[in-house]
């Protein structure tokens, strides 16, 4: 079957006119020959582009044993209806959802085509799914919460205090990312964009750009470019993860490791302010060139943080997952299982989690992964929020040593200024992926014969893993909701872009 | 117990005791000092990727700056970056800075109004909503609640509802799809009551300014109490703002 499609490497540039065009019945059967065998493959991206009134469908699908992808297209005309992939494979529902919402394609099989993102209209009027029955009850909540934190809305039907359904409503955080991505002509703006897309993945989700950018460019990335982002991603994988294992214990009202925890994540990010000026790292990963060298001093200094923060870390650690009260919060709370995870197509920490092995790291390695870090995937198989939280302390744990290791190779001379032109190579398609400390990050851009950008596709993790959330919480009760939504901390920005 | 109480012992004292005097740790991006020097100042503007530099003579907005350093790498002997982050105003035409300037940014006392200092001074419950933002600068305000900034010893706190609440803190450019929720959140807080806003994207849009997908007409119709710039703003440069607003330091 994998004949039948482009074969590519992450972050590699291709001609737009090497992807295989077929008609969609032939289409879905290949794509649907490959993503049947759920283990081994997925699919990373599913997006469509109107050029006049005809609309291209592009699917890329990983092949998580070859470390490769593999892509192919079709054309199809304006209002047409399509037999569905999710009408059989779970995963696939909300690419189709967000193509019918954006060029009104019906998919006759489709589950559910309801809204990924909205107007601001049709979220006003949305109807939610709900019960006739007496004995049931609804709770809504948000878009507003009752923390610090961005805005959707969560609507559960409930039975007492038990939660029967949870449906979640996104798309408040809609600020037309992808089409400034196209419009702006700049790479510094584009950048910036990046950078925007999530702030708590600021490093992530610029390294999937700056990588994609320097491949549309046909720009050979040197070794301190990579030096600097795959640091950067570890860096900010610890901060986001003790950040996360903090907000879990206020969850359950602990307090000491709420604090201890909370206060832990200050000299990480602070040390991405002592070597970028922002506490998020923002300025730091630019395409073609890095303004902030990482000196032998600074390599020092992270030593010196790393060290100091990996004492108090174990030692909280050690408390937080030997204490009873804490770990019958934790245990069996939020439980989902590997075939789950496997069919709705979950990605990153979540999969891991559930024992599925998703990890860019290692699947489709970028940067220094697979070179100078060979990174093997921690994996937990109890599914539930006990394991999100012990995934994140094991992660930090495995980040630490990546970057004392980091540390051995630095680079002797840093790219201050950019030879990039801004112009990106005609007719080419490339996909960026990255892991993110959420999970899988990937995008997609594709330029016309002049070399313009015509779409930029971003899939954030929780795009996927949103729906984890809805089907964890079944069945639990409504109290244990807000710390089964913190052991997946999923972006709300991320996901509407 | 006995490991609870060693970790409490090993943590020490973790707050910053003077939050107006402190420092930040290594190349902060505050307030900008703009030289003398003579540069191609067309080019200078078009480096920056918001229009936060504005030419003849030259000057910068903190209310449209990303704090992005792409200025100050190309034009190091014009435009430096300080560690000030005593950077936030009550005036919007205080935040833009001027070449040769090299003071604090001002505060306008006088246009503060003598409800907030009245009743505020000691306590204040703030309801901060999120209209688009990215989430870093929701983190920096959750930071200013943590141990080491500890916002609340001043009696300045965040609360889950708008009635409980004196004043709201908008982040972000102000998606259309916040837009209703963030009316109905302002009209549900009491008065009297303050309208911060925290960060560039809330205070111009930033990169958003110009995305069809936002609306920023609630911004038009009120008046704003503080502007705290910065991207996302930093947890003492809210503080302090607020201190300032306060009529407390």
């Amino acid at each position: 079957m994998n004949k039948y499609f482009l074969k590519i490497k992450n972050n590699q540039a291709v001609p737009v006119p090497s992807i295989p065009v077929y008609d969609y019945e032939v289409f879905y059967s290949y794509c649907y020959g490959l993503l049947q065998n759920k283990k081994r493959y997925h699919c990373v991206n599913y997006f469509g582009y109107r050029i006049e009134s005809d609309i291209t469908l592009i699917m890329v699908i990983a092949d998580d044993g070859e470390q490769c992808l593999y892509v192919a297209a079709s054309r199809i005309p304006n209002n047409t209806r399509l037999k569905s992939f999710a009408g059989s494979l779970s995963a696939m529902e909300k690419f189709e959802r967000e193509i019918h919402e954006q060029f009104g394609i019906e998919f006759t099989d489709h589950p559910w085509l309801k809204p990924v993102r909205h107007s601001s209209s049709s979220l006003n009027s949305y109807v939610f799914f709900s019960s006739d029955s007496e004995e049931l009850h609804e709770v809504g909540v948000g878009p507003i919460h009752a923390g610090i934190i961005e805005p959707g809305h969560f609507r559960f039907i409930c039975n007492g205090e038990q939660i029967l359904s949870l449906e979640i409503q996104l798309g408040y955080q809609h600020r037309g990312i992808e089409s400034l991505m196209v419009n702006k002509n700049n790479i510094l703006q584009r950048t910036l964009l990046a950078e925007n897309i999530a702030g708590d993945t600021t490093v992530g989700h610029t390294t999937a750009f700056a990588n994609l950018w320097e491949s549309l460019e046909g720009y050979n990335t040197p070794y301190d470019l990579h030096f600097c982002r795959t640091l950067a991603q570890e860096i900010e994988r610890i901060a986001m993860h003790t950040a996360d294992l903090s907000a879990l214990c206020a969850d359950v009202a602990y307090q000491l490791g709420n604090a201890v925890f909370g206060r832990l994540r200050t000299p990480i990010i602070n040390f991405f302010q002592e070597w970028s000026g922002n506490r998020f790292a923002k300025g730091l990963i630019r395409p073609g060139k890095v303004l902030y060298p990482f000196s032998d001093t600074l390599a020092q200094r992270l030593l010196k943080v790393l060290d100091d923060f990996e004492t108090d870390f174990v030692e909280m650690g050690e408390q937080l997952f030997s204490l009873p009260s804490a770990l019958s919060r934790f245990e069996k709370t939020g439980t989902l299982d590997s075939n789950t995870a496997l069919r709705c197509g979950f990605v990153g920490m979540v999969a891991r989690t559930c024992n599925l092995s998703r990890d860019i790291r290692h699947s489709h390695p970028y940067n220094l992964y697979g070179k100078t870090l060979s990174h093997e995937p921690i994996m937990l198989n109890s599914g539930d929020v006990f394991a999100r939280a012990f995934l994140r302390y094991k992660e930090v744990i495995q980040s630490i040593e990546y970057l004392r290791i980091l540390v051995n190779y630095l680079p002797n001379k840093f790219t201050k200024q950019s030879s990039l032109s801004g112009m990106a190579s005609k007719n080419t398609l490339v996909v960026s992926l990255v892991e993110g400390w959420r999970g899988e990050i990937c995008h997609c851009a594709i330029t016309d014969h002049q070399g313009k950008v015509i779409v930029y596709k971003i899939k954030d993790p929780s795009f996927h893993n949103w729906k984890a959330l809805e089907l964890a919480v079944r069945n639990n009760e409504i109290s244990d909701f807000p710390i089964c939504n913190k052991s997946f901390n999923l972006s709300y920005c991320g996901h509407d872009l | 117990m006995i490991k609870s109480l060693k970790i409490l012992k090993h943590q020490g004292k973790q707050y910053i005791p003077d939050v107006v005097n402190a420092n930040v740790p290594g190349i902060f991006r505050g307030r900008p000092i703009i030289t003398s020097a003579k540069v191609d100042e067309q080019a200078l503007c078009e480096t920056c990727p918001t229009k936060a530099i504005l030419p003849a003579p030259v000057r910068i907005d903190l209310g449209r700056c990303v704090f992005c350093g792409e200025c100050a790498a190309q034009f190091p002997e014009k435009i430096q970056f300080t560690r000030d982050f005593k950077i936030a105003s009550n005036r919007r035409e205080s935040l833009i800075i001027a070449e040769g300037e090299d003071h604090p940014v001002n505060f306008d006392d006088k246009a503060v109004r003598k409800e907030i200092r009245q009743l505020f001074k000691h306590s204040l419950k703030l309801r901060q909503v999120s209209a688009g933002g990215d989430n870093s600068a929701e983190l920096e305000l959750n930071a200013a609640n943590n141990v080491n900034f500890d916002m609340s010893r001043f009696g300045i706190e965040f609360v889950a509802s708008p009635r409980h609440a004196d004043g709201i803190v908008i982040t972000g450019p102000i998606s259309q799809n916040m837009s209703e929720a963030l009316q109905l959140c302002y009209e549900a807080t009491p008065e009297p009551k303050i309208i911060i806003l925290a960060g560039v994207d809330a205070i111009s849009g930033g990169i958003f300014e110009d995305s069809p997908a936002i609306d920023r007409s609630f911004i038009e119709h009120y008046s704003i109490d503080l502007y705290v710039p910065g991207n996302p703003p930093h947890p003492l440069t809210f503080i302090n703002g607020l201190l300032k607003l306060l009529g407390r330091k």
